[in-house]
């Protein structure tokens, strides 16, 4: 490679990580959202791979999440799901369902005094672990239950 | 889309109840009659602020319920404050909804 080019190259990608930084600070000052959807992550087919490609793979077991959710769900579409955690230092909690088509379920990101506690509604495919990764001080912590599926919620 | 939203406070702890109208298809269904798969559409974005401030910023995949339904709370706030929920679907379509945070009963 020659040297011109070397440097065209090299000018044009910063270029373009500038811009992709402009852009991205615009996004989240605006009234759009502000990162991309994480595709990799969402659209995995095993628990491992959800983990890893989310960023919530190889976390420590904790007593200090709290999980509500019931013991047995009669509608798989419809799992109500609550996750307090008391891990000082929390910004965000991943919920994922252990053997739904897709485990990764949701994100939850706390800023600017936003409590480290969501409830939500989710989809179970069948019986298995409801289970919930906290990001604290840059840390990963983890818990889980059970839950049984009498119904499924993901087919058709 | 309909989003309704109530947003109560109990000392300066809001809780916010968010329920939005959404198929939230997962695209893994068949259709009956053509055997075909019905084609994904669900939320996959949602934030929240609160009085302008971003408070929480969620993703989600096909594993959210239809009809989504979900509750946070916010240290700091007061009655009247405003809490404004963002909402984008994988097709680019966007929803809103605001309340005011009620006083206290």
């Amino acid at each position: 490679m020659n040297q011109a080019r070397r440097t065209f190259l090299k000018s044009t990608s910063i270029a373009g990580a500038v811009a992709v930084a402009m852009f991205a600070g615009l996004l989240r000052t605006g009234k759009a959202l502000a990162a991309e959807w994480n595709s990799a992550a969402f659209t995995a087919k095993t628990l491992d791979d959800a983990m890893k490609n989310s960023g919530y793979a190889g976390a420590a077991p904790s007593d200090d999440i709290l999980i509500k959710v019931p013991e047995i769900a009669e509608n798989g579409a419809l799992v109500p799901v609550e996750a307090t955690s008391n891990i000082p230092g929390t910004t965000s909690i991943a919920i994922f369902s252990d053997k739904n088509p897709n485990p990764l379920i949701a994100e939850f990101k706390f800023l600017n005094g936003a409590e480290p506690f969501i409830s939500v509604r989710i989809k179970m495919a069948e019986t298995a672990p409801v289970r919930i990764v906290v990001k604290a001080d840059g840390k990963l912590y983890t818990a889980s239950k059970d839950v049984k599926v009498t119904a499924g919620g993901c087919g058709g | 889309m309909a989003m309704r939203m109530r947003a109560t406070i109990e000392g300066d702890v809001a809780t916010v109840k968010v329920l939005m109208q959404h198929e939230m298809e997962t695209g893994l269904r068949k259709d009956k009659e053509t055997g075909k798969f019905i084609p994904a559409h669900f939320i996959n974005q949602v934030t929240a602020t609160l009085n302008g401030k971003p408070v929480l910023e969620a993703q989600w995949g096909v594993g959210v319920a239809k009809n989504p339904f979900f509750e946070f709370r916010i240290k700091g706030a007061k009655a009247g404050d405003k809490i404004v929920v963002h909402a984008v679907d994988n097709l680019d379509a966007q929803y809103d909804g605001e309340v005011e945070i009620a006083a206290p009963a």
